[in-house]
C-alpha cells in the first residue's frame, strides 16, 4: 500500500459490527489525495459494509479502531457532515425518493445550488437531461441509475468518491459512460481540474477499461487479504478464484 | 343563534319556483336537528349569522391585512391576471368584475342576485339539485339562513383561460358563514376557478358552511381550486357535488395547509355523461388540534367514464386526519382509481386511510385503490444526508416533495403560493 505521510483517509484497526455479527475484523487502509483504489472480493466479504462504515451509515457499528479523513476523526461524525467535508459516494441501488427530483438533489450535492452552466455539463456528459425532472430514482433503469448517481457525485466534486460496484446491472454503452465520468471525475477533465482520490467496489474489474487506478485491496472474510496492482490482482482472481488468490505467497507476507 | 333571515325574493318566480322553494325550505326544516354521517357534531345554535358590509369599488381598497390573507388562498387584488373576481366579507358580496375582455362569456354576482335575476332556471336547473337541502344539519342550516355565496356562469363555447378568483372572507369572532356557491360551465366552455376561503387574523370561534352545486356541460371542462385557511377554533362543512355531462371534465384541487377545529368534507363528482371524467387532488398537513376528515367520492354513472383521485397526508401534533375515498361504479364501461398515502409525522396524531370502492352491478366496471400510511424511510433521509443534506433539512426535503403533487390546471402564482406554504410548514415542522 501506498502510504504517504498525510494520508486523506486513513482507516486503522476498524472493526465493524451489523448487529451481533462482526463483519469487519480488522482494516487498515490509507488512501492519499488523488489515489484511485480498487476493492476487490467476493460477495459478503464487507466490501459495502467498509463504504458504509466509512459513509457513517448508522446500523453499522465501528467497534474498535478509527476513521479519520484529512486528519479529523469521522467517527462523531453524522452522514451529512462526513459529505460536506468532501466524502461523496455513488451508490450501488440508490432509494427512490417520492417528490424530491435529480435536479434538486444534484443541487443539494453542490452545496445548495448548481450553476446553470455546470448543470447543463453534466447533464450533456451523463445524458441526463430527460431524467433531472424525474423523482431521483423513481422507476429509473440500471444505467439511468448509475447515470444519476454519477451526476450527483459530479455536482458534489468531493475530495474522496466511493463507488460500489458501479458497472454493475448495466449495458456495455452505460459502463462506457459511467466509465467515462469515473475517470473525469478523478482524474481531473482538464488539466487545470485537481485530482480526486477514489474507492471503486468491483466485482467483475469491467470498470478499469475506462479508469485508471492506482491499488487494489482483496477483501476476504472481513481482512484486507491482499495488496497489489488492482489489473494483476483481477486477473490473478479470474485464473484462481479468491480462495487461492489470498492463499498466495506474496499477500501472506 | 340566528332566528329570522330575510326569505329569498324571487319577485317575478313562476308558481313552480314558489313551490320549489317552499319545499327546500320545508325539507330544511326537518333536517335541522340531523347529525352528518361523519365528523364531530357543531353545535350550530351557538352561532349568529355573519354580518353585512359596504361594496368597494376596488380591490386594492380593501384594507392591508385582509388583502394579504387573500393572498395567501391565491386571491390576488391585482386582477391583471384574472378574468373576474368575487370578495365575499362575510355575509355581503363586496366586489363583483368581470373583467372586459371577458365581458360576454362569464356572469359572476352573488347567488342571491342570481335567485332574483333568474329564479325560475335557477330553481328548476342549480338551486339545490346537486346537494339535497336535507343531508344534514348543515345544508339546513345554509337553506334556511343562507348568507350569499358565488353564482358564476361560463357562457357555452367560452374557454376562459385566465382564472376566476373567489375569496371568501370572514371578519368576526362567533359567527357562522352560510355559503351557496353555483358554477355552471355550459356546453363546450371552460373555465379555471380559484376559490380561496379566509378568516381574519384574531378572528377566534365560528363555522363556516358552504353548499357548492356545479354544473358541467357537454365537453365543458372546470378546473376547480380550494386553498382553505382557518384557524384552530374554526368548523368547517362544505358539501359539494360537481354534476358532469358528454365528454365534460371536472378537476378539483384541494389544499389544507392550516390549523383548523374540525373539517368534515366529502364532494362528489356525479359523472352522468358519457366519457365524463373527474380527477381530485387532495392535500393536507394536520396540524396542532386538527380534526380533519375529508373524503372524495366519484359516481361512474355514464358510459366510459372515468376517474381518478390521489390524496397526500402529513399529520403532526396532535391531529386527527381520516382520507377517505369512494368510488360507486354504475355502469359496465367505466374505469377508476384511488390512490391515498399518508405520514404520521407525530407520536400523537392519528391518520386513517379509507378506500370504499362499489360495483352496483357493474360487472365490467375496473375500480382500483393504493392507500398506504408509512413513515418517511430512514433509508430515503439517509441518501440525502450522504450527498451534504442536514438531517432535518432532508426530512421536510422529502415531506415537501410528498406533499407537493402536480396540481393539474394550476396557474403559476398560485402554485408558487402552495410551493410556499407546503415549504413553511415542512420547516416549521423541524
Amino acid at each position: 500500500m501506498a502510504d504517504t505521510p498525510i494520508p486523506l483517509l486513513s482507516i486503522e484497526g476498524v472493526r465493524v459490527r451489523i448487529g451481533e455479527r462482526e463483519v469487519l475484523k480488522g482494516i487498515d487502509l490509507s488512501i492519499a489525495h488523488g489515489e484511485t483504489h480498487v476493492l476487490l472480493g467476493p460477495n459478503g466479504s464487507g466490501k459495502t459494509t467498509l463504504l458504509n462504515a466509512i459513509l457513517g451509515m448508522p446500523g453499522y457499528d465501528v467497534v474498535e479502531g478509527g476513521i479519520s479523513f484529512r486528519g479529523v476523526d469521522l467517527l462523531p461524525l453524522s452522514i451529512d457532515e462526513r459529505a460536506r467535508l468532501g466524502i461523496g459516494i455513488a451508490f450501488q441501488r440508490p432509494p427512490a425518493v417520492r417528490g424530491v427530483k435529480l435536479r434538486q438533489v444534484m443541487a443539494a450535492a453542490a452545496g445548495g445550488e448548481l450553476a446553470e452552466e455546470r448543470l447543463s455539463e453534466i447533464s450533456e456528459e451523463l445524458e441526463l437531461d430527460e431524467m433531472l425532472d424525474r423523482d431521483v430514482n423513481m422507476g429509473f433503469s440500471g444505467g439511468e441509475a448509475k447515470r444519476s448517481e454519477m451526476g450527483q457525485l459530479l455536482a458534489q466534486r468531493p475530495a474522496l468518491a466511493l463507488f460500489d460496484e458501479p458497472e454493475s446491472g448495466v449495458d456495455l454503452d452505460n459502463i462506457a459512460v459511467v466509465g467515462g465520468a469515473i475517470q473525469h471525475l478523478l482524474r481531473g477533465a482538464a488539466a487545470s481540474d485537481p485530482r480526486r482520490a477514489g474507492l471503486i467496489i468491483t466485482h467483475t474489474g469491467n470498470i478499469l477499461r475506462y479508469v485508471n487506478a492506482d491499488v487494489g485491496h482483496v477483501l476476504y472474510e472481513g481482512r484486507i487479504a491482499c495488496n497489489g496492482n488492482p489489473l494483476d490482482l483481477i486477473a490473478d482472481i479470474g485464473r484462481q478464484g479468491y480462495e487461492r488468490c489470498v492463499e498466495c505467497a506474496t499477500c501472506k507476507q | 343563534m340566528q332566528t329570522v333571515d330575510t326569505p329569498i325574493l324571487a319577485a317575478n318566480a313562476s308558481a313552480a319556483t314558489l313551490t320549489r322553494l317552499a319545499e327546500i325550505q320545508r325539507l330544511a326544516k326537518a333536517a335541522v336537528d340531523k347529525p352528518a354521517a361523519l365528523g364531530p357534531d357543531v353545535d350550530v345554535t351557538r352561532f349568529r349569522t355573519v354580518s353585512e358590509h359596504q361594496s368597494v369599488d376596488s380591490l386594492a381598497s380593501l384594507e392591508k391585512q385582509v388583502r394579504e390573507t387573500a393572498l395567501t388562498s391565491g386571491f390576488t387584488t391585482d386582477e391583471s391576471e384574472r378574468s373576474g373576481s368575487y370578495f365575499q366579507m362575510d355575509r355581503t358580496a363586496i366586489y363583483e368584475r368581470v373583467a372586459a375582455a371577458f365581458g360576454g362569456a362569464i356572469e359572476i354576482m352573488g347567488t342571491g342576485e342570481a335567485l332574483q335575476r333568474y329564479p325560475d332556471e335557477m330553481a328548476e336547473r342549480f338551486w339545490w339539485r346537486a346537494v339535497a337541502p336535507d343531508k344534514d344539519k348543515y345544508t339546513a342550516l345554509v337553506a334556511l339562513h343562507q348568507t350569499e355565496g358565488y353564482f358564476v356562469r361560463v357562457k357555452a363555447g367560452q374557454r376562459v383561460e385566465k382564472p376566476i378568483q373567489a375569496c371568501l372572507f370572514i371578519s368576526e369572532s362567533d359567527v357562522s358563514q352560510n355559503l351557496h356557491n353555483v358554477i355552471v360551465v355550459e356546453d363546450g366552455a371552460e373555465a379555471n376557478i380559484i376559490t380561496g376561503c379566509n378568516i381574519s387574523t384574531g378572528v377566534k370561534e365560528g363555522l363556516h358552511a358552504g353548499i357548492s352545486e356545479f354544473f358541467i356541460g357537454k365537453g365543458a371542462k372546470l378546473t376547480f381550486t380550494m386553498v382553505h385557511n382557518w384557524d384552530k377554533e374554526f368548523s368547517v362543512r362544505p358539501r359539494t357535488t360537481a354534476v358532469v355531462g358528454d365528454d365534460g371534465i371536472f378537476i378539483s384541487n384541494y389544499v389544507l395547509l392550516k390549523p383548523v377545529r374540525s373539517i368534515q368534507a366529502f364532494p362528489v363528482a356525479r359523472l352522468e355523461g358519457e366519457r365524463s371524467r373527474a380527477v381530485f387532488t387532495t392535500i393536507v398537513c394536520g396540524l396542532e388540534d386538527s380534526i380533519i376528515d375529508l373524503g372524495t367520492e366519484t359516481q361512474l354513472i355514464g358510459v366510459g367514464s372515468r376517474s381518478e383521485a390521489v390524496a397526500r397526508t402529513v399529520s403532526r401534533d396532535h391531529s386527527v386526519v381520516y382520507s377517505r375515498g369512494r368510488l360507486i361504479a354504475r355502469t359496465n364501461d367505466c374505469k377508476a382509481h384511488l390512490d391515498c398515502r399518508g405520514i404520521v409525522q407525530s407520536d400523537t396524531s392519528t391518520q386513517w386511510a379509507i378506500p370504499d370502492l362499489e360495483s352496483e352491478g357493474a360487472p365490467g366496471a375496473e375500480l382500483s385503490h393504493e392507500a398506504a400510511i408509512s413513515p418517511i424511510a430512514a433509508e430515503e433521509v439517509y441518501y440525502l444526508m450522504s450527498r451534504g443534506v442536514p438531517k432535518d433539512e432532508a426530512v421536510s426535503m422529502i415531506t415537501r416533495g410528498f406533499l407537493n403533487l402536480e396540481i393539474p390546471g394550476l396557474p403559476a402564482a398560485l402554485k408558487k403560493r402552495i410551493d410556499e406554504a407546503i415549504e413553511e410548514t415542512s420547516r416549521e415542522s423541524m
